[in-house]
């Protein structure tokens, strides 16, 4: 009986444990929702009466449509693109077999491990001398960047859950390489091109250190919310910050759910998909 | 079964970097056999029949189908459909869409491809799972959606890369009575790469031995069974004594060969004309030794040994010796026979043989 007894208290442990650090991790993020429909100007305790007058006022202001406006053209645009690329990466690495190989990884998974500041810096820097920056594109070009690595990670790790003679099979079967590319390779790998897709412009989306740096007048939300905050400390960052909380978390999840359903693989080879994920969602 | 040839290799080689995979091979596959090729891996045998799909480009010689050369035409050209070791089924397609999908590729319209699927998917006893997603179908439904698919186009021929090695055993042997009859009634060209030399005997017309991407022995079962052409051979089948050693005396009736474990009357092989004076190597079936613990008569072959162990078949079981100069022997008997002998390990008996149990390897 007492090994029954301890084990129940080291199970009660971890999940105290596991609950105080989801606490830590999303107490700030619930605090800005309370606080959001809070009528008071402050934020502070007790709440002062429940009011949407500052989704009103965030609903009012055109600087906050231009700057969602702005996102929302980037993010869509730089899924897309940085899918696209990082598709063709995965598929490279898959495909082939060449000299420097080995380097050419390195460098396309190399942006994500540099500081963003750097980065920014960088990307300010060459794009202003090539006179691409300070618009809209800039904030495009940078992260796709950015986002490429993730995309490649993602479709790298559904390739090489596929039996490496699928695609010589389907060649052996009378399709040619792009036929083979359009019947099988890409509807295998379409749940990882979709999670790519969501998890991509995720990143985007909440990206602040690089657009600030490249987009000039064409602030995105998150640099917009930065400039609410050296102004003044209004409950409408509250209001964008839960909507921008929402709206990254429910791309994240749905990236997720794609990943983890089984989508007619043998189940041996899906399980492994979510927990590397993990590592590479922001 | 005519002996035209369907598919040709003239010379062909294939190099990866430095590695010889195939060497200058010759081989000729005739129209309507059941070919099997077996070799232990790393032989040549898959990338063989890789060339042949067109998987593979040759580095020299060429290959010709039908008198056509092929080398360059891209697989998908072909229409030598093959059947993976993996199966290699897209995992994301129903049964019906496997089956259909080289019609798909082909441009064929949809009636005739529906036509044609429906014949096979009945054929092959699948109907029923049709728009089942092939993940969820037994090991053997999954077989049979293989064959459906690559048989769909109804090829001249097919080729088949290991495909009952993840199968038990039970329906591997039901597996290999279902490859033999459709290749009976279809009447194409069946070339089969295996490690396994029962499904190869079992199976094929003609079996193909490799070794080192080199063809050691072609022949039909029995043939290589009963007269295997090289030591290579003789030990990949297993069942065989060898002994290698120089020629004493020749006459008529018999070779006298001298070996570290005593001199052995042989009969001649026609293949293998000797004189006194020239190495050579001859094999006795493990079936064909007897064993005493008296001496046996003079006429036969005979050597003494000491028992080193005894392995359980079934059966049978193989009772393993070692001579003179540590020579290795081994012996097939069934348990009765076994039982009036003394077989303690250690324990010293009597193997003998008849000089016409012996076959001189033609091949050293």
């Amino acid at each position: 009986m007492n090994s029954f007894n301890s084990n129940r208290l080291i199970d009660w442990a971890l999940k105290l444990y596991v609950l105080l650090s989801f606490g830590f991790i999303f107490a700030p993020i619930a605090a800005s929702f309370v606080f959001s429909f809070n009528v008071d100007r402050f934020p502070s305790l007790p709440l002062g009466g429940f009011s949407m007058i500052w989704y009103e006022a965030v609903w009012a202001d055109p600087l906050i449509w231009e700057g969602l406006r702005n996102t929302l053209i980037a993010g869509v645009v730089v899924s897309a693109l940085a899918t696209a690329i990082g598709f063709g990466a995965a598929y490279t690495d898959f495909r082939y077999k060449f000299f420097g190989k080995s380097v050419y990884m390195a460098l396309a998974l190399l942006p994500p491990t540099i500081p963003v500041v750097i980065l920014g810096l960088a990307m300010l820097a060459f794009l202003s001398n090539i006179s691409l920056s300070g618009a809209i594109y800039s904030v495009i070009i940078a992260h796709v960047v950015m986002c490429a690595p993730f995309a490649m990670a993602i479709c790298r790790l559904r390739l090489s859950q596929m039996d490496p003679s699928l695609e010589a099979a389907a060649w052996n079967l009378g399709a040619s390489e792009w036929m083979a590319m359009r019947h099988v390779i890409i509807p295998f790998c379409k749940p990882a091109i979709f999670a790519a897709l969501f998890i991509t412009m995720a990143v985007s989306f909440d990206e602040f250190a690089v657009a600030w740096f490249v987009s000039g007048l064409n602030e995105t939300l998150p640099v917009k919310v930065l400039g609410f905050l050296q102004g003044q400390v209004s409950p409408r960052i509250n209001v964008i910050g839960t909507f921008v909380f929402i709206a990254s978390m429910t791309l994240v999840v749905l990236a997720q759910i794609l990943l983890m359903r089984r989508s007619g693989t043998p189940a041996t080879t899906s399980a492994a998909a979510p927990a590397d994920i993990g590592v590479v969602t922001p | 079964m005519t002996d035209q040839a369907l598919v040709v290799f003239d010379g062909v080689a294939k190099r990866f970097g430095n590695f010889v995979a195939v060497e200058k091979l010759n081989l000729e596959i005739r129209k309507g056999e059941f070919l099997a090729i077996m070799g232990s891996s790393g032989c040549g045998k898959t990338t063989t029949l890789r060339m042949l799909a067109g998987l593979e480009a040759p580095s020299e010689g060429e290959i010709r189908l039908d008198g056509k050369r092929i080398n360059d035409l891209p697989t998908w050209n072909r229409d030598t459909p093959m059947v993976w070791q993996s199966l290699a089924l897209f995992p994301f397609l129903t049964v019906r869409e496997n089956v259909e999908f080289s019609l798909r590729m082909r441009g064929a319209d949809k009636a005739a491809r529906r036509r044609r699927v429906d014949k096979w998917l009945e054929r092959m006893q699948i109907t029923e799972f049709a728009d089942r997603n092939v993940a969820h179908l037994s090991g053997g439904q999954r077989q049979r959606v293989a064959l459906a698919r690559s048989l769909v186009t109804e090829p001249q021929i097919l080729l088949l890369d290991e495909p009952l090695s993840a199968l038990d055993a039970h329906l591997k042997v039901r597996m290999q009575s279902v490859l033999s009859n459709l290749q009976r009634e279809l009447g194409i060209t069946f070339v089969y790469v295996t490690h396994s030399q029962s499904e190869a005997f079992s199976m094929a017309d003609r079996v193909v031995i490799m070794s080192r991407g080199r063809i050691e022995q072609i022949g039909n079962p029995q043939e290589i069974y009963r007269a295997p052409r090289t030591k290579f051979v003789a030990e990949f089948l297993g069942s065989s004594n060898i002994f290698a050693g120089e020629v004493s005396n020749v006459s008529e009736a018999a070779v006298k060969i001298s070996t570290p474990a005593g001199e052995f009357d042989v009969v001649p092989n026609a293949a293998k004309p000797l004189s006194k004076g020239n190495k050579a190597t001859f094999v006795v079936s493990d079936d064909r030794l007897h064993l005493s613990n008296r001496p046996p008569e003079d006429r036969l072959n005979r050597l003494q040994a000491s028992v080193v162990g005894e392995e359980f078949v079934g059966a049978t079981a193989v009772i393993h010796l070692e001579g003179a100069e540590r020579i290795e022997i081994k012996v097939q008997k069934s348990h009765d026979e076994l039982e009036q002998l003394n077989l303690e390990p250690g324990a010293q008996v009597w193997v003998s043989w008849r000089p016409d149990a012996t076959h001189i390897l033609p091949g050293e």
